[in-house]
């Protein structure tokens, strides 16, 4: 194994370690879904019945809406424990070492995908118990996955870029205040596109998190279209590997100001 | 590789300004010699902790040059890396890890592998006296076993030159007796090279070989402990006047002092003179006499050994506590302490 894969894997390893130890902190991260999920999914149960969501139960059409949403509000928290590990003197100790500054981001990325990938499918196993239904089978649910992975790799790498940066908490809560709420209804987390104004509609097209769900929905439809599917996920990928770039990038300008 | 007898650290006219136009190095130039202990001492914001951030290839300098272990701080940051160990003031060993696994991944980062890596971390656990608390998470641990697990980390990877940036700031006395004598084994160790700064002067006077005092971004004097000391010939004579002097009054009662017998170097700095006097007890009737000629009153009188602060005072200009505040404030100012 080359030192970069090993050493991403030590970095990854630190991580997930923290993760397995503070069990309630995994649980309470599952609280926020399970609301969106069964309250939301109860209250609005009837929109269906305006059409264009492509299936007869609200649930089913929720269920990407909530995983790709939860991707973005787990992740873009990441640059919070980077800034923790700034003032702990964690990323300069490792700074002085022989690892790679790729590394130490890409532990992150590693880390913060797995976790993601372990809660989106938490998520569509508690939609399952509530009663949605997956036409597009393991196959469709698997790249929703990866589209929420992928999502949360964009954010999760600008909230690490921005906590280099800033190093302050306040900014990156004001920063993530303001961007969550629109992000989410800018998109067709909760309502068919056919039924949002057209404006709104416009926007969403090229608001990720609504990239995310496209490539989701479609791939877990009975129909899929691999077009769609290709198209987001490909944009997706491409913004990730941009945001993370950028990410391993900020160390230099987080070292002129050390 | 150099030959063996390059210098371990040589930093030339480091130069480094924060944004904010705050100047944190000055023209830095220091020469540690292999297998020596070399104290940077400073007050708080003399250019300490950036000077290792530089060495240690965390920062980059303004300009200026730097080598560690002959390698260039700038050119080869990758060579000096493999080279250094670093126990930052901040060392942030992983709280939810214990002290073992925190061990563990500082060896792998070093290319640390299987047996090998076991044992080093078991000598290190054994040596720190760490052994007992291996397995518990290192959010546990008491101040003084936190500064020994850094120190610890520092030395996994058997490095050719050691930093220890403020080792015992924040450690109850205990601890810090405890850390004295472990820097100090490590001293005599292998050839290791230890670069420490301190706000101490007792820490300095203790455990360093060479010491250089820093002052606003650059070393203003430097020499061993003795040498530094032996410098101020005779003893120091400190008085408490009972009313500070205006600036009038003090070059008065400068000119007159210093044409005393036996006295030199006068001091006067508001309420207190500090002189030196080839003997120290018999200075100080002439100096009272003086004083009471001069019609100002005196409300104490000490005779000392010349110490570090003494020294700083001579080549700062000011007294050591008083720059280690004046700093301090000037760093709360300007919002941030680096």
């Amino acid at each position: 194994m080359s030192t970069a894969v090993s050493q991403t894997w030590y970095m990854t390893q630190r991580q997930l370690m923290v993760f397995a130890r503070q069990p309630a902190f995994a649980i309470i991260t599952l609280i926020q879904p399970v609301i969106w999920l069964f309250l939301f999914g109860n209250l609005f149960k009837k929109v269906v019945e305006l059409g264009g969501f492509g299936t007869t139960s609200y649930l089913d059409y929720l269920v990407p809406g909530v995983v790709v949403m939860s991707a973005l509000s787990s992740n873009m928290w990441a640059g919070m424990g980077t800034l923790e590990e700034i003032q702990r003197g964690t990323l300069n100790r490792f700074l002085t070492t022989p690892v790679s500054r790729a590394a130490l981001m890409n532990g992150n990325v590693v880390n913060n995908g797995l976790v993601t990938a372990l809660q989106s499918a938490i998520i569509v196993l508690l939609g399952l118990l509530g009663g949605a239904d997956y036409p597009g089978g393991i196959g469709g649910i698997a790249i929703l996955i990866v589209a929420s992975v992928l999502l949360g790799t964009i954010f999760g790498a600008l909230s690490n870029a921005l906590g280099m940066l800033v190093q302050q908490r306040e900014s990156i809560i004001g920063i993530n205040t303001f961007l969550l709420l629109p992000l989410t209804f800018l998109s067709s987390a909760f309502m068919a596109p056919s039924q949002m104004p057209s404006w709104m509609r416009h926007i969403a097209d090229f608001n990720p998190l609504n990239w995310a769900m496209v490539a989701g929905r479609s791939a877990m439809s009975e129909h899929p279209d691999w077009g769609d599917v290709l198209s987001r996920g490909g944009a997706l990928l491409a913004l990730a590997v941009t945001a993370v770039w950028l990410s391993i990038r900020t160390f230099r300008s987080y070292q002129r100001s050390v | 590789m150099g030959s063996t007898r390059a210098p371990a650290v040589e930093a030339r006219q480091l130069i480094k300004t924060y944004p904010g136009d705050v100047t944190a190095l000055n023209g830095m130039d220091i020469t540690v010699e292999p297998g020596t202990v070399f104290g940077l001492l400073g007050p708080n914001g003399a250019g300490k902790s950036t000077t290792v951030k530089i060495l240690t290839t965390l920062a980059r300098p303004d300009s200026g040059t730097a080598t560690v272990a002959g390698h260039d701080v700038l050119r080869h940051p990758d060579r000096v890396r493999r080279t250094i160990g670093v126990v930052a003031q901040n060392s942030g060993a992983d709280p939810t890890a214990t002290g073992r696994e925190n061990l563990q991944l500082q060896g792998r980062l070093y290319g640390l592998r299987g047996a090998a890596l076991a044992k080093r971390v078991d000598e290190l656990l054994d040596r720190f006296t760490l052994a007992d608390a291996a397995k518990r998470p290192v959010k546990g641990y008491s101040g003084g076993m936190r500064r020994r697990l850094d120190v610890a980390l520092g030395l996994v990877h058997r490095p050719e030159v050691l930093f220890l940036d403020e080792p015992t700031t924040g450690l109850d006395p205990e601890a810090r007796t405890a850390m004295w004598d472990e820097i100090g084994r490590l001293a005599g160790e292998e050839g290791l090279t230890i670069l420490l700064t301190t706000h101490y002067l007792e820490e300095a006077d203790r455990l360093a070989e060479r010491i250089a005092i820093v002052d606003r971004g650059r070393v203003v004097v430097e020499g061993t402990p003795d040498s530094l000391k032996g410098e101020l010939r005779g003893d120091a004579v400190h008085l408490e006047l009972r009313e500070a002097v205006g600036d009038a009054g003090r070059t008065l009662l400068r000119n007159t002092l210093v044409g005393l017998p036996g006295v030199r170097e006068v001091l006067v700095d508001g309420r207190r003179v500090s002189a030196r006097a080839d003997d120290g007890a018999a200075a100080v009737p002439v100096l009272l006499a003086a004083f009471e000629r001069a019609g100002v009153g005196v409300a104490s009188a000490t005779v000392a050994r010349p110490s570090l602060d003494d020294v700083y005072l001579r080549y700062a200009g000011r007294r050591y506590a008083e720059a280690d505040a004046n700093s301090t404030e000037r760093l709360a100012v300007a919002g941030g302490a680096r």
